[in-house]
């Protein structure tokens, strides 16, 4: 009764093409803020930050990536664990070799980079589709991993073969390395994740986002159009890869501290950031937020409870997982296409009519 | 008078010299040449398979013929892709509706503005400055087609959704946007009922009339053509058999042995 | 010469890989052609294959690490081990109510969805066959022995020796591999164009809707090419689960039957022959004279750059369909 648009009236079309149309979502959008910047850093302790929080974040920003390149564009990739590796490895050199220069500014730049690898491994989409694509990805999937294992440059030969993270602070505060605070950990990655998604909003409303969608939906006819399809569909693996290296950065230097590229971006990181943009909903950008809280959720969710509570094997609560978010994607596909995102809209849909459906 | 003025070069918007088309061995158009005018409604016929979709596909870019020239707006076309031709400002329907299932009535509409969007990325990405105020300037254009075509109440709902009737006319409305020099209609009117073809041809006629634009269209049913189009072009094996006013067209002998399938 | 003669034993064993490839990526060739659909689960299901033949033959109880969490017990095994040709059987039964199931619970579903959605189910269904294998048998490796040779063919040795004055290293189960990859390949040829099952599943594979109005039923079809499929994954199981035993990394080299695919084509059977013997010589011999350069192991990603590269210039493979773009 009171989630409606009765008695807003749009007078311009800039505020028609605004994000939030009914005033109660904008409402509940800055109550989110709010906890996400204030109540949640002042509570924040470590066991949060490390299993939940911070993982979030960092796959809520591969998702933002993915869903881009695939939500929008329609082109599948299953390279994304390489491709966040290449944001991880361009960090962790950018940090080692120019020590002076900001946190901030590797992160962003390691996007760059992971971007420019992006288009290169893009190139091959412009001939070939669907899942012809996708296992052209894998070949970026399997060679970049190939790469950061045998090339000693590329982990300044360290014995182990790992790569740590060096301790670095932005305004005085460390974010990075061993002696972190969890608070400072999970601010860095919400600032990147509120930016990047504000970005992605902006981007999919616009014409370079019609773009996309025009190419995913039909592409002969988008090309008639006026839409290069070149530009369109290496501007997504562009954008898409850059989303995508911020997170491996992040991932790296923020949330593990030290990774070896074998173990932490295999194929199966790539196809978490794909399930998490299929439960969340493809093309979504708030099905991204949802999917990545859903993926790093629930296994902790089931580990607690089948290992902590009822100790169980925690191989059994591995498998256990496979299992569910496999029936989980099937079932997503069938019932479901547009993931959680569209049941929250189906909802809201109910809610504004309430009380009166007809 | 009119004779004067239609003779003059400057009113031929689109002059196609010779064209022939092979897919491999097998010949699609052979040697056709015929021109549109300015502001006049060109309807191209002919039996099913004789090349009409080849033609359009042809004049659009979409396919590049083997042989002959296409003039348009006074200069020569060199080989250009279908993206390109667009800037050029020839917007198309299809026979099949290829409209952006996943987007809505505006969002399609607004895709069909593609060509006058040209800010930066840096600018999107921040919905600042140029961005905003080119999604604005064509918001307006496209909100007065939404006018013009009445399809104002479904501006937001998703084009899969819509009765077929209504996508077509979506489809114009996309193809308007682009506020076309030439607009290339493949059958129009294919699968709609009575009412819906008379809404169509209501469409048409006003876009010629009231917004001047220049329209080629291909349509199966004559009596609609008759009634629409200044002038006819019949084509039939790929070979141009008629060219003229509809009276002229419809009397015709080798059209009406072309319709009815007497062999030559 | 010697360094020659080392390069053709590299080939010979990368071609009795490629024959396991191609094994592989028949099943998918076959699925692809009849239903349209991209079967990612393929792999996986070469692995699931593998792990209930070895936990039927070694008499492991279903699920008896969760019974054990379960109830308390301690059960380990049934305490014999079932006859091979029992447990093949058996094994054989369960890819059969495998082909069933995914039929009636996801196909059904997700007809005239996009190949896309198809292929996204079918990555779930790899996910939930890992878990379920896994839960089912237990993930440790495991040793796969159904009586078939292994070892170096001392006979192929002794006679190259006298032949070049160099022995070369072949593994028995390699050629016993080889022989049953052909006969397989000739039976399901012979299958496809001689039976009238087999004319059902080229209709279909030619024209889904056409085969429907003559009375073809699609889902018993379907049915039929994923029991087929997971007979090819059965087999492909057994040799490798023989070699490398059964583990994990089994569904990864399956998963190498896709740029096998992608280079021979996606419905072409003699393509996915010859393309996964391209691929089994290919990555052996580049890893053998180029690898050592840049750091070895470069098997993990060869078939794949190749496949890429090759798509770049052929989207429709070595011996596919061209595909025609319409308006």
């Amino acid at each position: 009764m009171f989630y409606r648009e009765v008695g807003e009236f749009k007078t311009s079309y800039p505020h028609d093409s605004g994000s939030f149309s009914i005033r109660l979502d904008k409402y509940g959008y800055y109550f989110i803020l709010f906890i996400a910047f204030v109540v949640i850093p002042l509570m924040i302790n470590d066991y949060w930050a490390s299993a939940v929080l911070v993982p979030f974040l960092v796959w809520a920003i591969a998702s933002l990536g993915l869903n881009i390149l695939t939500g929008h564009c329609g082109q599948i990739s299953l390279g994304t664990g390489g491709f966040m590796a290449v944001g991880a490895y361009s960090c962790y050199k950018l940090m080692t070799s120019f020590p002076d220069l900001n946190v901030i500014f590797c992160i962003i730049l390691s996007g760059l980079i992971t971007a420019g690898v992006g288009i290169l491994f893009g190139i091959p989409s412009l001939r070939i589709k669907g899942f012809y694509l996708a296992v052209a990805t894998l070949a970026s999937q399997f060679f970049l991993v190939w790469l950061f294992n045998r090339f000693p440059w590329f982990y300044n030969y360290s014995a182990s073969g790992q790569i740590s993270t060096p301790e670095r602070s932005v305004f005085g505060i460390l974010v990075t390395g061993p002696n972190v605070d969890p608070w400072a950990q999970y601010m860095i990655c919400l600032l990147f994740a509120f930016g990047l998604a504000w970005g992605c909003r902006n981007l999919t409303r616009g014409s370079l986002g019609r773009k996309w969608m025009a190419t995913r939906d039909m592409d002969i006819a988008a090309e008639i159009i006026g839409v290069n399809l070149l530009h369109a569909k290496l501007s997504a693996f562009a954008i898409s890869s850059f989303y995508i290296g911020i997170a491996g950065a992040l991932f790296f230097s923020v949330y593990l501290g030290a990774v070896e590229a074998t173990e932490a971006f295999g194929i199966n990181q790539s196809f978490l950031v794909l399930f998490m943009i299929i439960i969340g909903g493809l093309g979504s950008i708030l099905g991204s937020f949802i999917g990545a809280a859903f993926m790093v959720l629930f296994p902790v969710l089931l580990k607690n409870i089948l290992v902590g509570w009822w100790e169980w094997d925690a191989a059994i609560a591995t498998h256990l997982e496979f299992i569910s978010v496999g029936i989980l994607i099937i079932v997503f596909l069938i019932f479901e296409p547009h993931g959680l995102a569209q049941l929250w809209r189906l909802l809201k849909q109910k809610l504004r009519l309430w009380p009166y459906p007809h | 008078m009119e004779q004067v003025e239609l003779a003059n070069k400057n009113d031929i918007v689109m002059d196609i010299v010779n064209v022939t088309l092979r897919f491999g061995g097998v010949k699609a158009l052979s040697h056709v040449s015929f021109n549109i005018k300015r502001g006049e409604i060109r309807a191209i016929i002919g039996p099913n398979g004789a090349g009409k979709s080849s033609m359009l596909n042809v004049i659009n870019g979409f396919y590049t013929p083997q042989e002959g020239e296409i003039w348009f707006e006074g200069k020569r076309r060199p080989r250009l892709k279908p993206h390109q031709i667009a800037y050029q400002r020839i917007a198309r329907t299809f026979q099949n509706i290829a409209l952006f299932e996943g987007m809505t009535v505006l969002d399609n509409m607004m895709t069909g503005r593609m060509i006058y969007m040209k800010s930066g990325l840096l600018s999107q990405l921040a919905w600042w400055g140029k961005a905003e105020r080119e999604e604005t300037e064509n918001r307006l254009v496209v909100e007065k087609i939404i006018d013009f075509l009445e399809i104002q109440a479904i501006r937001k709902t998703p084009v899969g959704v819509l009765p077929y009737g209504l996508q077509k006319r979506v489809e114009l409305g996309r193809a308007l946007a682009a506020e076309p020099l030439l607009l290339l209609l493949d059958e129009p009117m294919a699968g709609m009922n009575n009412e819906e073809k008379e809404d169509m041809c209501r469409f048409i006629l006003d876009v010629n009339e009231e917004l001047g634009t220049t329209i080629a269209l291909i349509e199966h049913d004559m009596g609609v053509v008759m009634d629409l189009a200044d002038r006819v072009v019949v084509i039939d094996h790929g070979e141009k058999i008629a060219d003229g006013q509809p009276d002229e067209v419809r009397n015709d002998q080798n059209v009406i042995d072309a319709y009815l399938g007497v062999s030559h | 010469m010697q360094t020659l003669l080392f390069a053709l034993e590299v080939s010979i064993n990368g071609f009795m890989t490629g024959i396991l490839y191609a094994l592989v990526a028949l099943g998918f060739v076959l699925i692809f052609k009849a239903s349209g659909v991209f079967n990612y689960a393929q792999g996986v299901m070469v692995l699931f294959a593998a792990l209930t033949l070895v936990g039927l033959q070694q008499g492991i109880v279903p699920f008896e690490h969760l019974i054990n969490n379960l109830l308390g017990t301690s059960i380990h095994g049934f305490g014999w081990n079932m006859p091979t040709l029992l447990a093949l059987l058996l094994t054989l039964l369960s890819m059969l109510l495998l082909a069933w199931l995914v039929e009636r619970l996801i196909l059904k579903h997700l007809v005239n969805q996009n190949p896309v959605i198809l292929f996204m189910a079918t990555i779930g269904l790899a996910y939930f066959l890992e878990g379920f294998g896994d839960l089912m048998w237990g993930a440790d490796v495991k040793k796969l022995d159904i009586g078939i040779p292994v070892g170096i063919s001392d006979t192929v040795e002794q006679a190259t020796h006298e032949w070049f004055g160099y022995g070369f290293f072949i593994d028995r189960l390699d050629i016993t591999a080889s022989i049953v990859a052909a006969l397989l390949v000739i039976g399901l040829t012979i299958f496809s164009q001689f039976s009238k099952t087999g004319r059902a599943l080229r209709a279909v594979a030619d024209d889904h809707q056409a085969a429907l109005s003559v009375g073809i039923s699609l889902r018993r079809i379907w049915v039929i090419v994923w029991s087929i499929a997971g007979l090819v994954a059965l087999i492909a199981g057994i040799f490798w689960g023989t070699k490398s035993g059964v583990q994990f990394s089994l569904s990864l080299v399956a998963l190498k039957a896709l740029p096998v695919l992608m280079l021979g084509g996606l419905t072409s059977i003699p393509g996915a022959i010859v393309g996964g013997l391209l691929i089994g010589v290919g990555e052996k011999l580049f890893d053998f004279m180029i690898g050592s350069m840049i750091g070895g192991a470069t098997e993990n990603w060869f078939a794949y750059v190749v496949a890429l590269v090759f798509l770049l210039f052929r989207p429709q493979g070595l011996f596919g369909e061209k595909i025609i773009e319409r308006v």
